[in-house]
């Protein structure tokens, strides 16, 4: 038996859901991970990611000394450099100085419009707070984003918009308490497991009735009263038919609706069409389901709203998410326990990066940027003359590649995230990553953007630093190093301050302060500014997170939002359209293509890819239902491949009743066989959120060579 | 409500519905335990936390019998000691507690010897290590149906593992004999997390405490090929 050296416990760095995590270790290595049995979010429960999945760490390929490219690169030709041979490896003053260097040259010579950062979802908040830090106060830009963009844009926006908030309204332990819950667009089983669980159990152990409405037979139909399975961006017409249910049936909660909503004359009216006889046409659910459905939702006691990415990940995102959003307030199924309005956050920290302002619309707190008493807060707070920061708005993660070219973006700072996996219509990813000037990662292993970089500052996984992390429910939880960083890695905060001193030395600016010691003092700096984290120490969130809102250091937390009123007064009704997605199948390209993840895998696979966790799902496998299959003849396991307008990949078929006829998925974690080769880069015109979830394509038998690993085969008895 | 009833010669006051346990733990009289276990459904196989109810015939669960008002319950009488030390004796005997201090340590308390039934036929078992993340030894079980809960209805409905055999033969097994990686099993690990005696074990504890430093078994995240070079496996 192994006696631990000892016991570390700090927060899941997967999903959003926030687990608590006991790392065992033994002579610097995490050799076991458990977790209490009385810990807030999970009672003892993890997934496969959370127990066995922090060996990427350890892994041999991890960098871990700063790296600068042998060869120059220049904007037009950037090559992508994977193999070590063509890095050198540099001291950290040596790196720093050139990150600086040519960063302050680029600025100097183009001004803020030609500098932009991607901050890390994956990172923690303190570290995601310094980044947006060090380019508003320094670099006077707003181009700073990350990959909330990419997930839950259009449901942020939505919320915003109708609500004035745009979190999660109640927490995931309360599904216990529903009486009934839609789940629509989250496979929460292989996204959120612990949450899936949760919702398992009330369903199986309290009496709740759960509605699934997904394309896919996801694991949670099994356990589901009903299963409306929507063709792929049909949500707006779907929900919306139920909203025309529940009025043409008098179930509208009038106390609700007069009391706390506004604009509902207007949009009763444009409910007027959406029939659920115009809405089975559309989104091929029966309208007799839809009718049941929106029946039971209205008539339930307590009812509650989960989603994922399969409403917001559409160039019509943040119409489907106000759909739902109508649905609450109609049946005033919100701000109360066991109600509310729920999208299931991703990663274990975008709630924390979205808080911490990495976004180009918001300082920390949400706090527009475009808003001259706003500007004056942070001014205050970091030492900037009057009137430095801008209020221009930024660029969005995808505008700001998609502006990476001469009198555009010309440099730019990568913290953690993988565009070149994550971004839509890959192809042309590429293109604008070929066309910057200079790009900097700060990252744990070079992957296939880190690889365009032309300097690679090596930082820590979440087993060697200290911090927060924001989960899913709005739970601030503490972070803590299981042992030191490996080699001469750094954690994100060290390196940022010791490469933001360097850029302003070299711009003469006078000091926004970046002599922090340990990261609790740059949180208390945000949090000095930003109410909902008023009252949160790393004393006060030691044993047990605390739930934002915390405005005062005596106040216990806020598990439940809007018991009284909404942040922006009355909830307000949206007039809605259906907007099909903007690549409709044909002839050519007859089958939808939806894409998504899976239990074993972490998005851009930067993670799970050098882990274990690689050898137990190999490779990607593409969903097709049997009866396609046999017209296109494809077997399971044979090699297919799909094309769309914008490129292709080879892989194997899984050929199974889990999708619907005329709708294939591809799960987008494998570089190999890359998904979002094939994806629409179609936007949502508010969020800007790509179309990720929909877009059309073919679908040929190919041969076992054309394979791009065929020794790699999935021996999964479940799958 | 309340009730009263008498642990040990004391009275204690515990509310209605809670367990023997529960009420000894309450009032902070000790009851050993080993297949119980605070997340999971009570089973009372395992029959160490025996304790005397006055009017019983035999020795009662404390961890699944309600307390009732007016009961007089012994938790530490001759009788209960002489069937918890003979339930451990009869483990020792059959089974590998090496990973189970705990159980070591009450074989101490209660005077048990490992060697009371030379002639018992061991448990033995060879190490299932037939998927990325955990490693089986069924030596180690001791059948308290833990892991199978957790896979059910008590943590991950997932079904993946149950009882196989009857009687002596009874082992935790997989429907028809399936590897782990062939079964509905998500490698949550829901089940290493709660099994007392090192039955199941991480796949990295494992292989430290086969001797494999640190770097060797991180570099078993390159793939099954360089797995061979590490543990002397057969490549598969």
């Amino acid at each position: 038996m192994i006696q631990p050296d000892h016991i570390t416990t700090t927060i899941c760095p997967y999903c959003g859901v926030g687990c608590t995590l006991q790392l065992h270790v033994k002579d610097d290595f995490i050799y076991k991970v458990t977790s209490p049995f009385d810990s807030p979010v999970n009672h003892g429960n993890l997934c496969v990611k959370g127990r066995f999945g922090y060996d990427y760490v350890y892994h041999p390929k991890r960098v871990t000394t700063p790296l600068i490219r042998k060869t120059k690169q220049e904007a037009g030709k950037r090559t992508q450099a994977f193999d070590l041979s063509e890095w050198r490896e540099a001291a950290w003053d040596e790196a720093l100085d050139y990150a600086a260097d040519r960063l302050v040259e680029i600025y100097k010579r183009d001004g803020s419009d030609a500098m932009a950062v991607y901050c890390c979802a994956k990172a923690t908040n303190e570290d995601n707070y310094l980044l947006q830090k060090m380019y508003r106060a320094l670099f006077r830009t707003n181009n700073v984003d990350h990959c909330t963009r990419l997930c839950h844009a259009g449901s942020v926006v939505a919320l915003q918009q109708a609500i004035g908030s745009s979190a999660m309204s109640n927490t995931a332990s309360q599904v216990i308490l529903n009486d009934v819950f839609i789940v629509t667009g989250s496979n929460t089983s292989e996204n959120h497991p612990i949450i899936a669980l949760q919702m398992k159990e009330a369903v199986q152990k309290h009496g709740a009735k759960m509605i699934v409405v997904d394309p896919r037979r996801i694991d949670l139909v099994d356990m589901a009263e009903m299963w409306l399975p929507l063709k792929p961006g049909t949500n707006v017409p779907l929900f919306s038919a139920m909203a025309h249910v529940i009025v043409k049936e008098e179930l509208v909660n009038w106390d609700f609706v007069n009391s706390r909503t506004e604009g509902f004359d207007e949009f009763i009216a444009s409910l007027e069409k959406f029939t659920p006889e115009y809405a089975e046409e559309i989104s091929g659910v029966p309208a007799d389901d839809i009718c049941r459905a929106a029946r039971l939702y209205a008539r339930a006691k307590n009812a509650a709203i989960y989603w994922g990415m399969g409403i917001s990940q559409l160039s019509h995102g943040t119409a489907s998410a106000l759909a739902l959003i109508h649905l609450a307030f109609l049946t005033g199924h919100i701000g109360r326990d066991g109600t509310g309005l729920n999208p299931l956050r991703g990663q274990n920290n975008v709630q924390g990066a979205s808080d911490m302002g990495a976004m180009p619309f918001h300082y920390p707190g949400y706090m527009g940027v475009d808003k001259p008493e706003n500007r004056a807060k942070w001014e205050k707070t970091w030492n900037i003359e009057e009137g430095g920061l801008s209020l221009k708005p930024g660029l969005t993660t995808t505008e700001i590649l998609s502006h990476a070219h001469e009198g555009g973006i010309r440099s730019l700072f990568i913290m953690g995230e993988n565009p070149m996996m994550s971004e839509p219509n890959l192809n042309e990813t590429r293109k604008h990553m070929e066309q910057l000037e200079f790009l900097v990662a700060q990252d744990i292993f070079i992957n296939e953007s880190g690889a365009f970089a032309d300097v690679f500052l090596p930082a820590t996984p979440f087993a060697e630093k200290d911090g927060t992390f924001s989960n899913t429910d709005r739970r601030v939880q503490r972070v803590r190093a299981a042992h030191n960083p490996r080699g001469d890695a750094r954690p994100d905060w060290r390196i940022i301050c010791d490469l933001a001193r360097r850029i302003e030395s070299r711009l003469g600016r006078a000091t926004a302060k970046w002599d922090y010691t340990h990261p609790e003092q740059i949180l208390r700096e945000m949090a000095g500014v930003n109410s909902d984290y008023a009252g949160i120490t790393y004393e006060r969130i030691d044993k047990v997170g605390l739930i934002y809102p915390v405005p005062t250091m005596d106040h216990p937390g806020t598990p439940t939002l809007f018991t009284e009123s909404f942040p922006r007064g009355r909830g307000k009704f949206h007039v809605l359209d259906y907007v099909p997605v903007r690549e409709e199948p044909d002839d050519e390209y007859p089958f939808i293509l939806t894409t998504g993840r899976l239990l074993e895998h972490w998005h851009g696979g930067t993670m799970t890819r050098n882990s274990a966790l690689n050898e137990s799902y190999p490779e990607a496998r593409v969903e097709i239902h049997p009866a396609d299959a046999e017209i296109h003849g494809i077997r399971n396991g044979s090699p297919v491949k799909v094309q769309s307008r914008r490129g292709e990949v080879v892989m194997r078929a899984a050929v199974t009743e889990k999708t619907s006829v005329g709708v294939i998925f591809i799960p987008w974690h494998f570089a190999e066989a890359a998904a979002n080769l094939l994806t629409n880069d179609a936007l949502d015109p508010q969020a800007k959120i790509p179309e990720f979830k929909a877009c059309a394509v073919q679908v040929f038998p190919a041969r076992e060579k054309d394979l791009p690993n065929p020794g790699a085969v999935l021996e999964r008895g479940r799958y | 409500m309340s009730i009263k009833l008498m642990m040990d010669d004391k009275e204690i006051s515990v509310d209605e519905d809670v367990t023997l346990l529960d009420a000894a733990r309450e009032n902070g009289i000790d009851i050993p335990t080993i297949c119980f276990h605070e997340a999971t459904t009570s089973n009372a196989l395992c029959r160490i936390c025996v304790v005397e109810v006055d009017g019983q015939r035999v020795l009662q669960p404390a961890c699944i019998v309600k307390a009732g008002a007016s009961m007089k319950v012994q938790t530490r009488s001759e009788k209960v000691v002489r069937a918890r030390r003979t339930i451990l004796e009869m483990l020792a005997s059959t089974m590998d507690l090496s990973d189970a201090p705990e159980i070591q340590q009450m074989m101490v308390e209660y005077g048990a010897s490992s060697n009371r039934f030379p002639d018992a036929q061991r448990r033995e078992s060879e190490v299932r290590d037939d998927n990325p993340m955990y490693v089986r030894d069924y030596s180690k079980c001791l059948l308290c149906w833990r892991c199978v809960q957790v896979c059910a209805e008590d943590a991950q409905y997932t079904y993946a593992i149950n009882f196989d055999g009857r009687g002596y033969e009874t082992q935790i097994g997989t429907f028809f004999e399936r590897t782990i990686p062939q079964t509905t099993c998500v490698l949550c690990g829901q089940c290493v997390g709660v099994c007392p005696t090192g039955a199941l074990k991480p796949k990295r504890e494992y292989l430290l405490e086969q001797g494999l430093s640190p770097q060797e078994i991180s570099v078993l995240n390159m793939g099954r090929k360089r797995r061979s070079k590490v543990t002397g496996q057969k490549s598969e």
